[in-house]
């Protein structure tokens, strides 16, 4: 293959993996604390705020429910305002996050719905503030399943890179339309598909290994 | 002979006026279900009190006001002088640590070792990580689990779990150890060696115990007290020899069913209130004169023959509970009567059950 078009492939591929890890790393960062926002308000939770649980709730779903391809064009005015530029990688950071942000909090609460009631009052009855619950019991103890959530989540945001390619963000996604279906270079593409198996295989390895080291416990 | 050491779950003897728990007239209910109605109960120091009762009595929901995990909707708790009804939720926070609790379901933190759940209530009233794992250590010794310090709960059996959770409830040096069905989910062996646990735990540390069950034996083996709730009223109440040997409500004698001796079906069914047959009556008697020859008293007071048909003596911890049923052959109607002027004593209670049919 044209040395070129290796490097293309390389650049693609740091690019994707870039997009990929930073918006997932956002989507964390703001994703879990929603996540629990969501499951301390909820009914029965240990801050129940009904009228609050709606509202988040409400806007979660909202952003959930438009198609990431037209959240991606809505946003541009917002990754402007950001980034300075709603073209290239850094500027699709802005779009990938805002979308991972809602779909991880919601993994991530259920999840955190899941920790058994009987160990939350357990840890009350000891004492302890909203906080400590929420630190020795809430999270602890729902970590295997927020880390497969994630998994999950950074998987998603390979696929969505790829399509963020369509509005020049680079990556990999962005080679194969140029490269791949523009120009009919068919190796490319069948290049680009396997890295893109691979990156998916190698996160969701990592992150299954790391839920079974958790899980053993 | 002279006892020198304090009978198990017997108040303590050196105690001050002021019980460790008083409850009065705590009412808590549910949409319209009435969980506790005026429930008034006290609990001295040193005391292991059993409160028994049918699924849904209220037993767990009398438990929980105590911590304050439920708030009673009127009535006042006084915990240790302090009454917890008009504290906040962030000022319940200190006074929780103060109140150990175990559970039927254990409630360990998976992702916690044994260890660290151990330490997890000195963790939070903020004592240092050396200061907590040395108590935690100090604890597993006490309850037997030393080698499994670095375990994690999964690793452990129920009876293991279970002792893992009591000294977890004896880390912060509770004045209460609030037990809610807490052998429940144990088989008997495991259930004997959990109680064996919390009586050594009563007598050495003096510690306070409300104990939740619906296992009659668990009462009878531990607990110097008992009371009774149902419908979220407590029907009865009393030092559990007493309520053992003469069970007053209808609900206590239904829970009690199982561990009284009870005349046999074939024969109760052929009882008839009025009759020329024989007579068969019921003693209960609690104390030493739960070893009187009855059917010798009886037969020399009615001057007819007078045979045991069923029953025995029992001990509750150190005291005789005995029950008898006896056949006269004639002038059981008497019974009562006899009873009052030969065995006057207010631990000794006699009943005619009814007569069989005559024969003759
Ligand atoms: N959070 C709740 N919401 C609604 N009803 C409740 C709640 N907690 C308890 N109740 C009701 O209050 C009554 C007493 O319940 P509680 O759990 O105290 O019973 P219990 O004596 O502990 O029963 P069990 O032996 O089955 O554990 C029941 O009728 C129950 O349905
Ligand atoms: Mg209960």
């Amino acid at each position: 293959m044209n040395p070129v078009l290796i490097d293309l492939i390389w650049k693609g591929t740091v690019e994707t993996v870039v997009m990929t890890l930073a918006s997932g790393f956002i989507s964390l960062i703001f994703g879990l604390p929603l996540g629990l926002l969501l499951v301390a308000t909820a009914r029965g939770g240990i801050a129940e705020n009904l009228w609050l649980n709606r509202v988040i709730g409400s806007v979660v779903n909202g952003f959930r429910s438009v198609p990431f391809i037209i959240l991606l064009v809505a946003l541009i005015p917002v990754t402007r305002f950001i980034v300075g530029t709603a073209l290239g990688t850094g500027a699709a950071i802005v779009p990938l996050s805002i979308a991972a942000t809602p779909y991880f909090a919601r993994i991530a609460e259920v999840s955190l719905r899941e920790v058994p009631r009987g160990l939350i009052e357990a840890v009350e009855a000891m004492g302890a503030s909203r906080w400590q619950v929420v630190r020795e019991v809430l999270v602890p103890e729902a970590l295997p399943g927020i880390i497969a959530g994630f998994t999950v989540t950074l998987v998603t945001l390979t696929g969505a890179s790829a399509m963020a390619g369509a509005i020049g963000a680079g990556g990999l996604g962005d080679l194969a339309i140029r490269y791949g279906y523009q120009r009919f270079e068919t190796t490319v593409m069948i290049v680009v598909v396997a890295i893109l198996i691979l990156l998916v295989c190698g996160l969701q390895f990592v992150g299954d290994r790391v839920v079974a080291a958790l899980e053993k416990r | 002979m002279k006892h020198e050491t304090r009978l198990v779950g017997a108040p303590v003897p050196t105690s001050g006026p002021e019980p460790v728990v008083a409850l009065s007239g705590v009412t808590r209910a549910f949409g319209r279900t009435l969980a506790l109605s005026g429930v008034s109960l006290s609990i001295a120091k040193g005391e292991i009190l059993g409160l028994i009762g049918r699924s849904g009595a209220g037993k767990s929901t009398l438990i929980r006001c105590l911590n304050g995990l439920e708030r009673p909707d009127s009535g006042s708790i006084r915990i240790d002088g302090q009454e917890i009804t008009s504290l906040s939720d962030r000022e319940l926070q200190p006074f929780r640590q103060k109140i150990g609790m175990v559970f039927q379901h254990f409630n360990l933190l998976s992702a916690k070792t044994v260890e660290d759940n151990i330490a997890l209530p000195l963790k939070i009233a903020g004592v240092a990580k050396r200061d907590r794992l040395k108590r935690a250590g100090e604890l597993l010794d006490l309850v037997g689990l030393s080698d499994k310090a670095r375990a994690h709960p999964s690793a452990l059996s129920g009876g293991q779990k279970q002792r893992v959770g009591i000294a977890r409830a004896l880390a912060a040096n509770p004045a209460l150890l609030l037990s809610d069905e807490a052998t429940s989910a144990l088989d008997p062996e495991t259930t004997q060696s959990i109680l064996d646990l919390m009586r050594e735990i009563n007598r050495s540390l003096g510690l306070t115990i409300l104990l939740i069950t619906h296992e009659m034996d668990v009462v009878r083996s531990i607990a110097g007290r008992v009371a009774v709730i149902d419908q979220g009223q407590i029907v009865e109440e009393g030092r559990v020899a007493d309520v053992f040997a003469r069970p007053v409500h209808a609900v206590t004698k239904s829970l009690l069913h199982g561990v009284r001796p009870q005349l046999p079906d074939f024969l109760s069914a052929r009882l008839s209130p009025q009759g020329s047959g024989p007579a068969l009556f019921s003693v209960d008697v609690t104390g030493e004169d739960a070893g009187l020859d009855f059917a010798a008293r009886f037969a020399d007071a009615l001057g007819t023959t007078v045979t045991l048909v069923h029953g025995g003596v029992d001990h509750i911890q150190d005291q005789p509970v005995g029950r008898f049923f006896f056949r006269a052959l004639a002038r059981g109607d008497d019974i009562q009567a006899v009873a009052a002027s030969h065995l006057a004593r207010p631990n000794i209670h006699v009943e005619l059950l009814g007569h069989e049919p005559g024969s003759h």
